[in-house]
């Protein structure tokens, strides 16, 4: 690293602008990737908060894929899993949107109905029973909600039990009670899916199952969503690649000089290739960290707000992302190196 | 002898044709010889020093430093050899712009290996040698032509080398510079006991060496008496 360190020095405003370009890219990244995770989050997070292996769907029409809206399994079909072959437990899940009123006004939400034994932690109160809600506590908070007080759904009067770890479906707060009070709010009689524990569970007539993760895309909208997030995220970490690899095709051709000189002088290209590369790393590293350490500030400010997780999938790995496209960038580059002639250093071939 | 090429044939590909840059060329330079190579445009001069140096490779002959076959040795080979047994001054010195005088010195003993701390030593007393002890830490920008010579000079030396290859140091130089650094050169030649085999365009330079061979067309027209070569 002798010439890449002194490099650094002599052309500072030049890596300074490469690092900041880097830096921005980075906090762009993991604004985006907290961003993704914290919609991701409010979409399906009830369901990946299920304790269950499999969730069935009702079997979709040919082209498409299954999806909670739409699916609507009758009584007879949901006690079907009793007993079904790999089924150690079924639970009929009920899901619908609607609107709770509250002390402090009405709010969208979506109601499932199930048993206890999927409900998220209780975090205050009690399991609900026979008329009577768990509410998120982020639904709890904003409408001002508290064990023991009344709430109305869709006109049928109910009870707070419980207050929930927060939970979302569909980007809205979640409403617990059981089925046969989700069946009074919501005047269906089918329930929506069946929650599984099993393995090797075969669906039954007219019902499709998947796993717990594969029914997040069932979830409205999440799996667009999060696609078009994950493209624009490649889309950044593509272009930082390219803005580094540019950068450095045109640092390594105006160095072409210096280099065939240093080549004449014997060091081989394997040292002036790691020297490079060592550059180019310390630059990404540097640019990174600070657009890392800018976007967590920003996102610590940002979740009070918006939805956004900041966890080390959200943080770390966009930035170690960022260095490793970045890295490749460069070494695409600087590999030119390797086909500098040392001849060139002598005045008649320059 | 330091210095000595066997029969050396060196040709370009130019269009259609094949350019001969070095016809049978048999060379030598002995340890503590200032040599001058002169000649037209084209002629081969700075083509000899590319392949004495280990930095082309000829179709045909031997290239002896020391007794080393340099044709037989590998790329990897050829360049510690360059790194530790060969200097270069390169035309307008060619000096880094990004490192002072003294890392000038010190990269080359970096890349031939040894301990920077010792370098740092080494590279002042050079600077001192060729009279830039006070302008150590500055950069090629802030010197004058003949001042960023010298520590091209002074950096050729920094690896102990048994040859120094000289290619054009004055041309960008008045006469008066231009002699001082031919005159520091052939001192430096003396004390040190290396072979130096300096291209220059300019005759009056001549009578400073111990030897001049002219080339014409890659063959070596004369190689007469010292100081007797225009």
């Amino acid at each position: 690293m002798f010439i890449a360190i002194r490099d650094l020095r002599f052309a500072r405003g030049r890596f300074a602008l490469l690092g900041g370009v880097i830096a921005l890219m980075t906090l762009m990244v993991v604004l985006l990737s907290g961003l993704t995770a914290g919609l991701g989050a409010a979409s399906v997070s009830a369901v990946e908060a299920l304790p269950v292996d499999a969730v069935a769907l009702q079997e979709p029409a040919e082209g498409q894929g299954p999806s909670f809206a739409t699916s609507a399994l009758s009584s007879e079909t949901a006690a079907g899993f009793d007993g079904a072959s790999g089924v150690e437990s079924a639970h009929p899940i009920g899901v619908a949107t609607t609107r709770i009123g509250g002390q402090a006004g009405a709010a969208a939400v979506a109601l499932i109905g199930t048993d206890a034994a999927l409900y998220p932690p209780i975090e205050r109160g009690r399991t609900p029973g026979d008329g009577e809600v768990a509410v998120t506590a982020d639904l709890a908070a904003e409408e001002r909600l508290a064990v023991g007080d009344g709430v109305s759904i869709a006109g049928v009067q109910l009870e707070v039990a419980g207050i929930t770890e927060e939970t979302s479906f569909n980007h809205l707060p979640v409403v617990y009670t059981d089925l046969g009070t989700w069946r009074d709010a919501t005047g269906i009689e089918e329930v929506t899916a069946v929650g599984l524990t099993g393995g090797d569970i075969a669906a039954v007539a007219g019902t499709v199952v998947v796993s717990r993760t594969e029914a997040f895309d069932a979830v409205g909208g999440y799996a667009s969503e999060q696609g078009s997030l994950n493209l624009m995220r490649g889309l950044l970490l593509g272009i930082s690649a390219l803005i580094v690899g540019a950068f450095f095709t045109v640092w390594t051709m105006q160095r072409t000089p210096d280099l065939a000189v240093v080549r004449a002088m014997g060091a081989s290209s394997g040292y002036l290739l790691r020297d490079a590369l060592a550059q180019a790393g310390i630059v990404l590293v540097l640019g990174a960290a600070v657009g890392g350490a800018a976007a967590a500030g920003l996102g610590a400010l940002a979740a009070s707000s918006m939805p956004f997780v900041l966890n080390a999938a959200t943080f770390l790995a966009p930035i170690g992302a960022m260095v490793a496209v970045g890295a490749v960038g460069a070494a695409v580059s600087v590999r030119r190196i390797t086909a500098v002639d040392p001849v060139t250093a002598l005045g008649a071939a320059r | 002898m330091t210095l000595e090429l066997q029969q050396i044939r060196h040709t370009y590909p130019d269009g259609d044709r094949t350019l001969v840059a070095l016809d049978s060329v048999d060379f030598r330079a002995a340890a503590g010889e200032f040599v001058t190579l002169t000649g037209p445009s084209g002629s081969g001069k700075s083509t000899l020093l590319a392949v004495a140096g280990g930095l082309a490779s000829p179709e045909s002959g031997r290239v002896l430093i020391d007794g080393t076959d340099l044709t037989e040795l590998t790329a990897r080979q050829r360049d510690a050899l360059r790194a530790q047994r060969i200097g270069f001054v390169f035309q307008q010195s060619n000096l880094l712009g990004s490192l002072n005088a003294v890392d000038q010195l010190r990269l080359a003993a970096h890349v031939a290996g040894l301990p920077l701390r010792r370098a740092g030593a080494r590279a002042r007393d050079l600077l001192d040698r060729v009279g830039l002890s006070a302008k150590a830490e500055r950069r090629p920008h802030q010197l004058s032509g003949g001042e960023r010579q010298r520590v091209g000079i002074a950096r050729a030396l920094m690896g102990e080398p048994a040859l120094l290859l000289v290619d054009e140091p004055t041309s960008a130089l008045d006469h008066e510079r231009g002699a001082a650094v031919v005159r520091l050169l052939r001192d430096l030649t003396h004390e040190a006991g290396l072979a130096t085999v300096m291209v220059t365009h300019d005759l009056q330079y001549l009578d400073l060496a111990d030897r001049s061979v002219r080339m014409a067309d890659g063959r070596l027209f004369s190689e007469p008496s010292a100081r007797t070569g225009r």
